[in-house]
């Protein structure tokens, strides 16, 4: 019973330990910590920079993955998860860890196109026929038309399409704000269901029949067009959209204690080369280089953007006037 | 009973109190005092605005009142299912038996999952329903109906084993009495059981308070209107407000304490009334 006992307690211990150092030992790892959707992409990513980093080097690296709700995920780097380099899909999480002192407040200038080797934008898929004619931004708010957003307090998709339909009213109204506050107002006053994540409104819009018009993001689009069938759905794209940029850092903190910042720089640069670019398109991710853009101009629909920080100022910015309590969108539902 | 300064008979006291108190200082006590540390660092202004703001009330409303309800029905169903899996042999007990605990085993999301396809307006369901005018998926009856399924087993594991230790023959000596079915039912069986009803009632009510899985995929998260208060801490965990996020969680331990306490006296009661 006592060795029993003790040997179960060893066992305890060395469970313990192997769970809470993390792989110390072995130099040539890494830990991305990423998006919930990004799982796929970055699976196909990881064995083209090991190969890569063994030509180069001669050295073997194993990269391990860690996906989840996003800022989830960067909670868990904040409470200690010792991430080498943390990918997301909007930079509000990635300040997070600014403002927990892990990197600097100037991350995004540390590499190309604001630190965002791939971009995305938020568009709309319909019913097939689209029954409602949706064209574009204002047939959202016409009374009847049921639009599914995930919710912005929960959801980077939510947030992101709040923050389109929001940039949209500015530039339509010259940049007046009482317009733009009601036009967002009236959006939201036609959504029935707000899913706390993307792929749920997905499942909501697709599985459920709920809405006449779903928002997301363009590299979901494409992935419900296959999944659920282009007889059933079909895409609209606006006249004008938000840029949506991913991006992407190495966690100071971590790479100096793991001795890992050359790894983790140079597999964040093996972002941006073709390689990396092409495999992004098969994601359906729009790539940075402009002539690959093109080159998939079908598929990647030239739509003028407009940036966060053209309609508010920056992210944290957005995140304070819009989304914090109290804030625009939850004055939308409060004064009911 | 025996005096309490008497030592009792069996052995190992001391050590096995010394332990629980450990073992439940560090699984439940420690994890519990720092949510309540965190919130210390608000100050008093701060808390309000975290836990009493329109949205957030709304949320207390909707949890506390939806759990109420499903626990209420899950008592008087639960009894009803304890009831017939204790008194009468049929073909096919055990399955049903063993159907009883799947709530406990399936992930929740699941079965918020399962539950909304089946009331959505093309579920199985739903497709009936709706057409009456009756929205279940993505509204506050969605909320009450993942409620419910989860809290089931609560009541009839509860039930259970009391209603097997009733002997039957308490029924037969009320009947010889000359009580009706319904007077054995509501003087001699339900008293008995009452306490036992309560605990059941205690465990899926404080269940379906903390339950978050399932019910975001029904509720449709309608802020004032189906947004429980769980979804409101994650909503706050999102914007990294940790201390805004344990503000309402503390309020949410307060009040289930308070309940389960109130509960629990209730119980004593009812004890010592119906054995007099």
């Amino acid at each position: 019973m006592k060795l029993l006992k003790s040997s179960s307690l060893a066992l305890l211990v060395s469970l313990s330990a192997t769970w809470l150092a993390p792989a110390v030992s072995q130099a040539a790892s890494l830990l991305n910590v990423s998006y919930d959707v990004a799982r796929e992409f970055y699976k196909d990513v990881n064995p083209a920079f090991a190969q890569d980093w063994k030509t180069r080097t001669g050295e073997t690296v194993t990269i391990q993955q860690s996906h989840g709700g996003s800022s989830k995920q960067v909670r868990s780097v904040i409470d200690g998860l010792a991430a080498d380099v943390v990918t997301m899909n909007q930079a509000l999480d990635i300040d997070a860890l600014a403002n927990a002192g892990l990197i600097p407040a100037d991350w995004s200038s540390r590499l190309p196109e604001h630190s965002a080797p791939t971009t995305s934008t938020i568009l709309f898929i319909v019913r097939k026929g689209n029954p409602k004619g949706i064209k574009d931004w204002d047939d959202l708010v016409r009374s009847g038309v049921s639009v599914v957003i995930p919710n912005p307090k929960t959801a980077g998709n939510g947030r992101y399409s709040y923050l389109a339909a929001w940039g949209y009213a500015l530039k339509k109204n010259g940049g007046d704000q009482g317009k733009a506050r009601e036009f967002v107002q009236k959006l939201f006053a036609n959504v029935p269901v707000l899913d706390t994540g993307g792929r749920g409104a997905t499942t909501t819009f697709a599985q459920r029949a709920i809405g006449d018009v779903l928002l997301t993001f363009e590299s979901e689009v494409t992935l419900m067009l296959r999944e659920f069938g282009s007889d059933n759905l079909e895409v609209v794209v606006p006249s004008v959209s938000i840029l949506a940029e991913n991006p992407v850092v190495w966690v100071d903190k971590v790479v100096k204690r793991k001795g890992t910042e050359k790894l983790a720089k140079a597999y964040l640069e093996f972002l941006y080369t073709p390689a990396v670019q092409e495999i992004a398109v098969k994601h359906h991710l729009r790539p940075r280089d402009p002539a690959l853009l093109a080159k998939h101009s079908d598929e990647f629909k030239p739509i003028p953007m407009f940036t966060i920080e053209e309609i508010a100022g920056s992210w944290s910015e957005a995140q304070k006037v819009h989304f914090s309590d109290g804030g625009l969108f939850d004055q939308i539902y409060e004064r009911k | 009973m025996s005096s309490r300064s008497q030592r009792s008979v069996l052995p190992g006291f001391g050590l096995t109190l010394g332990f629980t108190i450990f073992y439940l200082g560090l699984i439940v006590l420690v994890p519990l005092s720092a949510a309540f540390l965190r919130t210390f660092g608000m100050t008093w202004s701060e808390f309000v605005a975290a836990v009493a703001s329109p949205r957030v009330l709304a949320s207390y409303r909707v949890s506390f009142g939806a759990s109420f309800a499903a626990a209420s029905v899950n008592m008087g169903f639960g009894f009803l299912v304890a009831w017939v899996l204790v008194r009468y042999p049929f073909p096919g007990k055990r399955i049903v038996d063993a159907l009883v605990d799947l709530p406990f085993a399936l992930p929740t999301a699941v079965a918020g999952i399962a539950l909304t396809a089946v009331y959505a307006k093309n579920g199985w369901v739903g497709q009936y329903l709706e057409p009456h005018g009756i929205k279940v998926a993505f509204s506050e009856i969605g909320v009450f109906v993942a409620l419910t399924f989860i809290g089931l087993p609560f009541v009839v594991r509860t039930l259970q084993p009391v209603l097997e230790e009733l002997e039957p023959e308490l029924e037969e000596a009320a009947a010889t009495l000359g009580a009706g079915r319904w007077q054995t039912i509501s003087r001699v069986i339900v008293p008995q059981l009452f306490p036992a009803l309560l605990t059941g009632f205690a465990l899926a009510f404080a269940r379906a308070l903390g339950e978050y899985g399932s019910v975001v995929f029904i509720s449709g998260n309608m802020p004032m209107r189906t947004e429980i208060a769980p979804l409101l801490i994650i909503t706050k965990l999102e914007q990294y407000d940790y201390r805004g996020a344990t503000a309402i969680a503390v309020v949410m331990l307060v009040a289930s304490f308070v309940l389960l306490l109130l509960i629990n006296l209730l119980q004593k009661w009812s004890r010592r009334y119906h054995r007099v």
